[in-house]
């Protein structure tokens, strides 16, 4: 078995299938600490985790939070406006004033893709992608896989479906590098406008219809449509878009009768899924809440590997 | 990493076990409300061992936890690179029940120290002891063993390996010296 | 009277296709004599074997920033690394602030020039106010002025209408128009090359119809008006196809390529680095062998670099909003010979024309030959001399660039405008 060598996690293009699995492997023992009636260790004791917001999620900030908390850290909130990053308010600026105050690790949500490198290329705190622009994100897809591992035993050889605005999808990304690298296969599947360039080079196979995508599917995983993208003219409406792409009972009959469904949420319930369905019994979402908690107190103990800063 | 002595061979080692489970049924009158928690790696083939012989003795099954000691440690912040987490399962409630830790070598003490404070986040047992089946003294902190197998002493540079079937294929403790 | 011997050098005359041995005689700034065994008299000697001497190099495509971004460059600082990457002359785009869309701005720029008198700087006007793409400069106070073609480079002139106006004009008053295409509705939010590499980086894309459908519109607009067009930084092999066929027709289009395009595909972004962030943007592998294509058949005729520098803050930043742009005066040359001379891509003399006669002929400047009675801007190559590229040795105040690190082989040794030696590198002169 290996040990964690990288001082951030950027995203799961550059990992290898054996770093994911150490990262799944290290989340089984910290989910066994979420179930007791005392949720925490002294693990990262004086450890300072910093949580650095440009985008406002509560529930990955939250989740985060609770990893930190759970493992003993100290936790900070920093959440600054989407707007600030436009007015010019430096990045590295912050993330130098961060390194002052003896952040070990920092938690970055940024809307600009490759932030999270800038941010790690400036410190010397591990860093943690926690969404950036449209690139990737990679502990949402860390822990659909942790997921879909717990409930089907074994991640190679599954068929994973991905449906809905892929263009602009982080998540999608995320999770097609990572599903791929444990050897499953994944399709994606979306409007032709919300579909990025040359994606099949990802190794992801683009399905043209909804029911092409869900045939024979171990896994359907459907992502949020931003309905702003309607003004940009990526899609008619919404009425079609549900028409077309959105998830009922009767179209993930089509699937494996056992299919986990997924969301990384927030849902537009009636739009991409049908409430049936997201509360249905085929239906994950809430447990991909819990997991994510887990996933990330794994990320936040090895990523504290290194001794302290100071030390 | 020079092979010095053999200070148990099998017939040693089951012969250490038996006392010990004798001991410990001895000292707690029974085996009413007993459970042993091994600590990963070695404690947890010794704690099933101690059990079987038990259950052998007295007739009564005693249940037998894991424990991985990994997220209490208190050198995490020297080491170069995390060590792996493995799971805990303790499939009993510890709250009120006498515990026995089990663990194959006692040394400076801190694996004990960080064992007592997982055990502790379990639950409230009324009474926690250890059984080892080497103690090769060096003690860091004020611990000491309920049931020990052998005393050995040792110096600093000497390592004690203790090589069970079920996690090393033989069956035997040996005592090696850095060269 | 102030006399340089250039001895013993391969003179390189790019205008009748040739390279021969021969010593060049200045005298008070003109070539006096260009021949075998010529002697200096009085004069220094510079030898130049094994050298190559070329006319002064021409870089019809630079942004020397001033008026109004002193920060980034100044002409000072600009002309200096013009001297250092062998450049002779300079022209210069006119996004300054104010935009050199009057002829004040213009007779600025050229008096800044004169007081550095380091190279030759002939600005461009802007086709609209403001670079704005609404109302028409006045043209002709900017060529009377100086300018030497118009643009508003940076931007594209994104109404038909206007541009068709604009060439009807240029025509008349007797400017090239050099086009930034760019179809903004297209490129909108756009910061790499859109695309495979685009698609794993998650940033907006810059399609490459974005820049062959204003290249189509504007050939035929200058088809239409017989307007000469020059297009800019082309980057796709789609707009070289649309080049070469149109000017198979005759139409009136020639064209240029930055040194980065024919080196670097939109790969290089792959760690955000912003050095890479440039418009248009790094494309692929097979719009670089296009582009070399291009080079090797004569469709595109000018290698320019586009010099484009930045503040080390203004490019440290996050991708999406570090500033288009990369330095390319000082690489410009090691880039062509490493990238295209030595591979066989271009022949020097080739290599040469593209960087001198060409530009010279598509502006109507004198420069870009070496004959006697002309100024005597020359430069000398060393073909043979290696260095690894490290920017904090750039004489430009911009260090963004993507080449550093990089091994180049041929570069310039002595840059030499009007008889004075404003670069020398290594060669000795003998007095």
């Amino acid at each position: 078995m290996m040990n964690w060598k990288r001082k951030d996690l950027l995203g799961l293009k550059d990992l290898s299938a054996e770093e994911i699995k150490l990262i799944l492997d290290t989340a089984v023992p910290m989910k066994e600490i979420l179930g007791r009636r005392i949720k925490k260790v002294p693990t990262l004791r004086g450890r300072t985790v910093v949580t650095l917001f440009y985008e406002p999620s509560t529930r990955t900030r939250t989740s985060f939070e609770l990893a930190a908390k759970y493992l003993s850290a100290d936790s900070v909130n920093i959440s600054t406006s989407a707007s600030s990053v436009v007015k010019g308010e430096s990045l590295k600026d912050t993330a130098r004033t961060l390194a002052a105050m003896g952040a070990d690790v920092v938690i970055l949500r940024h809307p600009m893709a490759g932030a999270p490198v800038l941010l790690a290329r400036t410190i010397r705190a591990a860093v943690i992608n926690a969404g950036d622009g449209t690139h990737e994100h990679p502990t949402q897809a860390l822990l659909d896989m942790f997921t879909v591992r717990e409930k089907k035993g074994e991640l190679a050889g599954l068929t994973v479906a991905i449906i809905g605005d892929i263009l602009h999808s982080r998540v999608a990304r995320s999770n097609i590098w990572g599903f791929t690298k444990m050897g499953a296969r994944v399709r994606v599947c979306g409007p032709a406008t919300m579909m990025p360039p040359e994606i099949e080079v990802t190794g992801a196979q683009v399905c043209l219809s909804i029911e092409e995508a869900l045939t024979g599917a171990d896994v359907v995983m459907m992502l949020r449509i931003q309905l702003e993208r309607q003004q940009q003219g990526l899609f008619p409406s919404i009425r079609e878009y549900a028409r077309l792409f959105g998830l009922n009972r009767e179209r993930l009959s089509l699937a494996r009768p056992d299919a986990l469904v997924m969301h990384p949420g927030p849902m537009n319930r009636g739009v991409e899924i049908s409430p049936e369905v997201a509360d249905g019994v085929n239906s994950v979402i809430n447990e991909q809440v819990t997991n994510g908690v887990a996933v990330r107190m794994a990320l936040l103990y090895l990523l504290s590997g290194g001794g302290m800063p100071d030390a | 990493m020079r092979h010095k002595a053999q200070i148990l061979d099998k017939e040693g080692i089951r012969r250490a076990l038996t006392r010990i489970a004798h001991e410990i049924i001895e000292r707690n009158k029974g085996t009413d409300g007993l459970a042993l928690i091994g600590i990963r790696r070695r404690g947890v083939p010794l704690a099933e061992r101690l059990a079987a012989k038990i259950r052998e003795i007295e007739g009564s099954t005693v249940p037998v936890g894991t424990l991985d000691i990994t997220l209490y440690r208190d050198d995490l912040t020297t080491l170069a690179q995390q060590p792996l987490v493995h799971r805990t399962e303790v499939p009993f409630a510890v709250s009120d029940k006498k515990i026995v830790l089990v663990d194959d070598v006692i040394y400076t003490g801190r694996t004990i120290r960080a064992a007592l404070d997982a055990i502790m986040d379990l639950g409230r047992p009324r009474v926690i002891q250890l059984a080892v089946l080497v103690d090769r003294g060096h003690r860091e902190l004020p611990i000491r063993a309920d049931y020990v197998g052998k005393n050995v002493p040792t110096s600093r540079r000497e390592v004690v390996a203790v090589r069970l079937q079920e996690t090393d294929g033989e069956e035997r403790v040996l005592i090696l010296e850095n060269d | 009277m102030h006399k340089l011997l250039l001895k013993g050098g391969r003179v390189i005359d790019p205008k009748a296709g040739e390279m021969f041995t021969a010593d060049i005689l200045i005298v008070e700034g003109k070539v006096a004599a260009i021949g075998p065994a010529l002697e200096a008299g009085e004069g220094a000697v510079m030898d130049v074997t094994g050298k190559l001497v070329a006319p002064g190099l021409i870089d019809m495509h630079v942004h020397f920033r001033e008026p109004g971004f002193e920060a980034k460059e100044t002409i000072a600082s600009g002309s200096r690394a013009a001297a250092r990457g062998g450049f002779t002359a300079v022209v210069c785009m006119p996004n300054t602030d104010p935009v050199a869309d009057n002829r004040a701005v213009i007779s600025c720029i050229k008096a800044r020039a004169q007081e550095t008198g380091l190279v030759k700087v002939y600005p461009v006007g802007a086709i609209t106010r403001g670079i704005r793409g609404e109302e028409l400069t006045e043209m002709a106070d900017l060529k009377e002025a100086g300018a030497v073609a118009l643009s508003d480079d940076g931007r594209p002139v994104a109404s038909a209408a206007v541009m068709r106006r604009a060439m009807q004009y240029a025509r008349m008053v007797g400017l090239p128009i050099i086009s930034h295409c760019e179809e903004p509705a297209l490129s909108a939010g756009g910061v790499m090359h859109e695309g495979y590499m685009s698609t794993v980086l998650g940033l907006p894309g810059i399609p490459a119809a974005a820049e062959e459908i204003m290249v189509a519109r504007d050939i035929i607009l200058s088809e239409y008006t017989g307007c000469p067009l020059h297009i800019a930084h082309v980057s796709t092999a789609g707009s070289v196809r649309l080049i070469r066929e149109a000017k198979a027709r005759g139409v009136p289009v020639t064209a240029e390529v930055a040194p980065h395009h024919f080196t670097l595909t939109h790969r290089a972004v792959a760690n955000y680095d912003t050095s890479t962030k440039v418009n248009p943007p790094l494309r692929t592998e097979d719009d670089v062998a296009a582009l070399k294509e291009a080079l090797a058949d004569g469709t595109i005729d000018v290698i320019a670099t586009d010099h484009a520098p930045h503040t080390l803050e203004e490019k440290d930043v996050e991708y999406q909003l570090a500033p288009f742009g990369l330095v390319g005066l000082e690489t410009a040359l090691g880039l062509v010979w490493t990238e295209l001379v030595i591979p066989g891509v271009l022949s020097p003399v080739e290599a040469i024309r593209k960087l001198t006669v060409n530009p010279a002929r598509i502006l109507g400047l004198p420069e870009g030959v070496l004959k006697v009675g002309g100024d005597a801007d020359i430069t000398i190559i060393d073909p043979e001399l290696v260095e690894v590229v490290d920017p904090a040795t750039f004489a430009s105040k911009g260090r963004n660039t993507p080449f550093a690190g990089r091994r180049l082989q041929g570069l310039p040794v002595a840059t030499i405008v009007k008889g004075q030696v404003v670069y020398n590198r290594n060669l000795a002169v003998i007095w």
